[in-house]
């Protein structure tokens, strides 16, 4: 439950109040490493425009991982996150391109669909009391299976305003520039940072992870923490969904296939914990990037091929993992 | 009539046959079997060929998920399991040896019971959740079988190692022969020995169990070996049928059916009591699901829907506070929030009391 | 104080369960600036009186009226909202989360929705200072000492203007400087006012701290007095229950079964010097061969907590165990199986039946754990087995193929028994094995218990009921507040009388 270590020199006590951002510096600290390895061995690794590619070409994982993020802080999961991006993606090359209704209107309604599964697969969550392993299963099954009623065939997206937005470059100084996605990405990170460390509702999320019993006795909105928490990863996702469509310019039923282990990746990465209560949202950016800079470093490396992606995710996980076990151990 | 109804196989059984009905309105020699060349042939015979790998793999992550645990990574072992036996077999000069073959299928069956015992040892030794435990592998392993495969998809030309899931022995499919056996094979590990007693118990309740004086530790590593190896057994089996080996996509989401099966059979992913028998019937509908979305002509990938579907239904009849608060007795109702009073997040109920209703539902 | 109105109070307060009489016309009254000891045993009430008066349950019949109006809570939250807060034993606080958010959280200085997390330090931080507690309100939780933690707990139930604050089981896992600490801040919300309720199963901290006490037996109110016109005996005769007068006539009329025992023979185990930090402190305890040993004392007095020890349910960290003149450590339950013990708990549900199982699978069980999986018990001897205890027990209804959860508690009871008596063990030991099941069944067991014993089976029986526990036992040992105090031979000297006595003052010296 929790310590019972009475008396503590007042060192060790500063460090055992610390430890939740142990794993958060290992992270940056294994970012920083990849990156001056990175550098030291491939030229014109060590660029500026280098790291905003990594905002770049992960903004929609990004995206889909502070939702992530909000749903494991309190002991959750969501495996329908890769499905639902998929589905925003496929209903918005779906409806502007073959029904022709103004990007302005789907996109919004986009958003509207993913917040809604979010917060019905919440609800069932809470009320029915099913392990939300199970429930978003059901949830990535659900959109899946629409994606491929909707259609079997990739639709891919002309929409002025698509490829605007998609090819739009704000330059920064020094002739660097990012995409419109990773502004929006970032926006988003802002806005899930101050939610969870300056508002009710993210205390509540802490809380919840923390412990759920106390929580209720505390008198703190569980139902609606959970309810919420689900809705913003589906929020998450979609938009998620809709920079994805943005990078792809298309909906597939295919798309973002086995995006859900990367986001969970990326948060355990980034040091949250997965049994809740632990953990930042810009623990989540660092390890949506270490997943980025691991890409990068395979791309320029040549010879590795992009299985060895996923082989290293699995190392970092396990790393990670057992990382939070042992304080977690130590803690007990 | 009652009696029979109250069996715990009667609704997965009655679903099965239900289903298989249905087929007659779409194709009426539904059930004829016919015999061709000394092979039968039939919708029965393919929905027991195709569904034989998934019914391999429930069976493994039955005995996983009684013990209340759960095997996110058989999938991987899936693709694992093909690829490395496809890849020994591709790197032989005489493919059609038979000692080729035994020799791959010996190789693959090891890691993947090494594969197994890794989870086993993450979850029973390190004591991290099985969930999380198993995501690890799930999310390797797929990467490990590309690098076997080196991202190609590997063919072989092999007749020893297409009977396993292509051949037929004695007028059937060998593959319905080869799960016959690993399903009896499970149910005497279990049934004639004390195995699945004492891992009903240790899933039922893990603190009397222990107060028992059951070592359950070395219980659980066993059923992620078992999920494992069984897994691997799938994965010879798919690989073998096409002779070629996809590390991306042999198994995709067999994980996923495999543990809706478990759940269809009416093993709870709480852990405890199983049913094996439960299992194949799962996994029979869910392969019956197929065939007829298949057969009727609606596009196959609707499946998914329909899954989604079976899955909240069966979920939501197996829970406790579902059923509390949907068929609630009305002795038991709490009583009505008053106007103005906060709603139902506010009123939780006490910690001791898990059976009673959270406090209040708006009506 | 009575010319006082009441700040809480109960009028005719009746409870229900499926079975069970919780609460039957309970009249309670809380006054402000008092601490009120609230005892009883187990199943008295106290929880489900708690629970009424904070929201958590709601009566069937009868009013709760808070400063003199009826009042009806749906929850925690409304209580507290209301001035009525309640600290739980386990705390129930958010050990992720620092010092001042688990004060603030819920309520938290805002502007413009935004968290102003100075000003929520800051107002933690002096109401810290009010009881005196120096602490770093940024450190989480999860890094203090429980006895902190649970202050953390109180300063967050005051932190709203509390008019009642209600204290479960505060102290049962401080250590006594800890609980002196909580003591002073609880004179000082006393003084300050706060009418406080106060559950302990520590006599002596009853008498410390309380102004008042209210006893509970078996769902009725047995008396409300000042603590001072209370002796320590006449509380734990109230609590427990009988008259001394009946108790002693039963005494008398149960043979005495002193003495038996052959004291030459080497114990079937011996403890010595065993006990476990913050659990039971060091005790010294043997039990030979077809003899009954009773545990006496209240609930909390560390009964089940020496029988954890001796099964090895929980591991001892002083002391030396022998079993039968071997030195042995009884590091997990199963090497206490092998050594011939067996242990059922008086947590049927949780810690001994596995309920999804059947009857037969419950009764094989232990024997079946200690061959392991590899040699199943043959079909034809685990029939005989269950079949020859269900008929010995009476187990019904007799059907080995009935799931256990759909037993009723006897029957479970005997289930539970039957698990351990065909591992033949040499030592029962025995955790309130007649609680909540019908007197039918409770004098089986009683007569099971002597039968058992004649055989030449060791039983340690445990029951917070001194009768059975006299009536049973060779030998009576008498926990309090977490120690062996005292042992003796159940001869024509040792009445109920001179237990209770034991029970509520400490050994004789």
């Amino acid at each position: 439950m929790t310590t019972t270590t009475v008396s503590q020199a007042p060192l060790a006590k500063a460090l055992a109040g610390r430890q939740r951002y142990i794993p958060a510096i290992g992270t940056l600290s294994l970012l920083i490493a990849m990156i001056l390895v990175g550098s030291v061995r491939y030229e014109g690794f060590f660029s500026g425009q280098i790291i905003l590619n990594l905002f770049i070409d992960n903004a929609f994982l990004l995206v889909v991982a502070v939702g992530m993020t909000f749903v494991i802080l309190t002991g959750g999961i969501d495996l329908s996150v890769g499905a639902v991006v998929a589905l925003s993606a496929m209903l918005c090359a779906w409806l502007v391109e073959k029904h022709g209704w103004p990007p302005l209107v789907v996109i919004p309604l986009v958003l509207l669909i993913g917040l809604l599964s979010g917060l019905g697969m919440g609800a069932i969550i809470h009320y029915f009391d099913i392990q939300p392993f199970i429930v978003t299963l059901a949830g990535m099954f659900l959109a899946r299976g629409l994606c491929y009623t909707i259609s079997l065939n990739s639709i891919s997206i002309s929409d002025p305003v698509f490829t605007d937005l998609a090819q739009m470059q704000i330059g920064l100084p020094g002739g660097l520039f990012v995409s419109s996605s990773a502004i929006f990405a970032v926006l988003i990170v802002a806005i899930a940072f101050v939610v969870l460390h300056y508002t009710r509702l993210g205390r509540n999320v802490y809380a919840v992870g923390g412990n759920k019993q106390s929580a209720m006795l505390m008198g703190l909105p569980v139902a609606r923490t959970t309810m919420s928490v689900y809705a913003i990863s589906g929020f998450c996702s979609a938009f998620g969904g809709v920079l994805f469509t943005l990078y792809m310019l298309s909906g597939y039923s295919l798309h973002a296939v086995g995006l859900e282990l990367d986001a969970i990746a990326a948060v355990v990465i980034g040091g949250t914990l997965l049994t809740g209560g632990s953990g930042f949202v810009l623990g989540t950016v660092l390890g949506v990037l270490v997943l980025g800079v691991i890409q990068t470093i395979i791309t320029f490396q040549g010879t590795l091929s992009s299985w060895w992606t996923r082989i290293v995710v699995g190392l970092l996980l396990l790393v990670f993992i057992a990382l939070q076990r042992v304080i977690g151990a130590r803690q007990r | 009539m009652i009696t029979w109804t109250r069996h715990r196989l009667f609704w997965p059984v009655m679903l099965l046959v239900l289903l298989l009905l249905s087929n007659l309105f779409f194709t009426p020699d539904f059930f004829s079997i016919q015999m061709k060349q000394g092979h039968l042939y039939g919708s029965l015979i393919d929905i027991l060929h195709f569904g034989a790998p998934l019914i391999l793999v429930s069976l493994g992550m039955t005995l996983v998920i009684a013990t209340g645990g759960i095997d996110l990574s058989v999938g991987a072992v899936v693709s694992i399991s093909g690829a490395l036996a496809c890849w020994t077999i591709s790197q032989q000069s005489d493919q059609g040896s038979l000692g080729v073959v035994v020799m791959a299928v010996a190789l693959s069956l090891g890691v993947t019971a090494l594969l197994g015992a890794w989870n086993g040892l993450l979850v029973a030794g390190a004591g991290i959740q099985p969930i999380i435990a198993t995501l690890i592998l799930m999310v390797a392993g797929r990467g490990v079988a590309q690098l076997i495969t080196d991202g190609q998809i590997i063919t072989v030309n092999s007749s020893p190692y297409k009977v396993i899931g292509g051949g037929y022995l004695a007028t059937l499919p060998f593959s319905i022969l080869l799960v016959a056996i690993v399903v009896a094979a499970t149910a005497l590990l279990t049934r004639r020995t004390a195995l699945g007693l004492l891992l009903e118990s240790v899933g039922g309740n893990a603190e009397a169990s222990r107060l028992v004086g059951i070592r359950s530790r070395g219980l659980i590593a066993m059923t992620y070996i078992v999920a494992g190896l069984c897994a691997g057994v799938a994965g010879l089996m798919i690989s073998s049928n096409v002779s070629s080996a996809d590390g991306n996509n042999a198994g995709l989401w067999i994980e996923l059916d495999a543990i809706l099966a478990v759940v269809i059979g009416g093993t709870s992913l709480l852990g405890g009591r199983f049913s094996l028998t439960g299992t194949v019937i799962g996994a029979l509908i869910i392969q019956t699901l197929s065939t007829t979305i298949y057969t009727i002509g609606v596009p196959p990938e609707t499946t998914l829907v329909v899954k989604a579907i079976v899955v909240m239904i069966v979920c939501l009849a197996q829970s406790p506070s579902f059923r509390a608060k949907v068929f609630r007795r009305p002795g038991f109702a709490p009583p009505a929030a008053r106007p103005g009073e906060p709603g139902p997040d506010a009123a939780p109920a006490g910690p001791a009391d898990p059976t009673e209703t959270k406090a209040e539902v708006p009506a | 104080m009575p010319q006082q109105q009441a700040i809480l109070e109960t009028r005719g307060i009746h409870k229900q369960f499926p079975g069970v009489n919780a609460l039957t016309d309970v009249d309670f009254r809380l006054f402000p600036g008092e601490v009120h000891a609230l005892m009883g045993e187990n199943g008295a009430g106290k929880s489900t009186l708690i629970k009424v008066l904070t929201g958590v349950y709601q009566a069937d019949a009868g009013t709760v009226l808070l400063g003199g109006t009826p009042v009806r809570f749906t929850g925690p939250l409304q209580a507290q909202q209301a001035g009525v807060s309640t600290v739980y034993q386990e705390v129930n606080l958010c050990p992720n989360l620092s010092v001042a958010e688990n004060i603030c959280i819920g309520r938290e200085h805002r502007t413009a929705g935004l968290i102003r997390w100075g000003s929520d330090r800051q107002r933690a931080r002096d109401l810290l200072e009010r009881f005196q507690l120096d602490l770093d309100v940024t450190a989480p939780l999860g890094s203090c000492s429980l006895a902190v933690q649970q202050l953390v707990a109180i300063v967050r139930a005051v932190a709203v203007s509390t008019k009642v604050l209600i204290l479960d089981e505060p102290t049962s896992s401080l250590d006594a400087d800890e609980v002196e600490q909580l003591f002073g801040v609880i004179r000082q919300l006393r003084a300050e006012g706060v009418a406080i309720l106060f559950v302990s199963h520590f006599i002596d901290q009853i008498y410390a701290v309380s102004d008042r006490v209210t006893v509970l037996r078996n769902g009725t109110l047995v008396c409300e007095e000042p603590i001072d016109r209370l002796p320590h005996l006449e509380l734990v005769k109230r609590m427990i229950g009988k008259e001394l007068e009946v108790l002693e006539q039963l005494g008398d009329a149960a043979p005495r079964r002193a003495g038996t025992a052959d004291s030459t023979e080497a114990p079937v185990i011996a403890a010595d010097q065993v006990g476990r930090r913050g659990s039971v402190a060091p005790f010294d305890l043997a039990i030979r061969r077809g003899e009954v040993v009773g545990l006496a004392g209240l609930l909390g007095s560390g009964r089940t907590e020496v029988a954890r020890l001796l099964f090895g349910a929980d591991r001892a960290d002083a002391g030396r165990f022998t079993l039968s003149g071997k030195a042995t450590t009884l590091r997990t339950p199963r090497a206490a199986i092998a050594g011939g013990i067996a242990f059922c708990s008086e947590n049927r549900k949780t810690e001994g039946l596995i309920e999804d199982l059947t009857i037969r699978d419950n009764i094989i069980l232990a024997l079946q754990a200690a061959r392991g999986w590899t040699r199943p018990l043959p079909a034809r001897q685990r029939e005989e087995l269950v079949e020859r205890y269900i008929t010995a027990l009476r187990i019904s209804p007799p059907n080995p193929d009935m799931l256990v959860r759909n037993l009723s508690g006897g029957n479970q009871q005997r289930v539970l028994l039957a698990r351990w008596l065909i591992t033949q063990p040499r030592l029962l030991i025995l955790d309130e094995p007649t609680r909540g099941i019908d007197i039918g069944a409770k004098a089986e067991i009683q007569r099971l218990v002597v039968s058992l014993s004649e055989e030449g089976m060791a039983v340690l029986f445990i029951s917070a009921e001194l009768e059975e526990v006299l009536r049973l036992s060779h030998r009576v040992a008498v926990l309090r507040d977490r120690k062996l105090v005292e042992e003796r031979i159940n001869d024509d000297d040792l009445t109920a009388d001179a237990i209770l006595r034991t029970i509520a003052s400490g050994a004789h010296q």
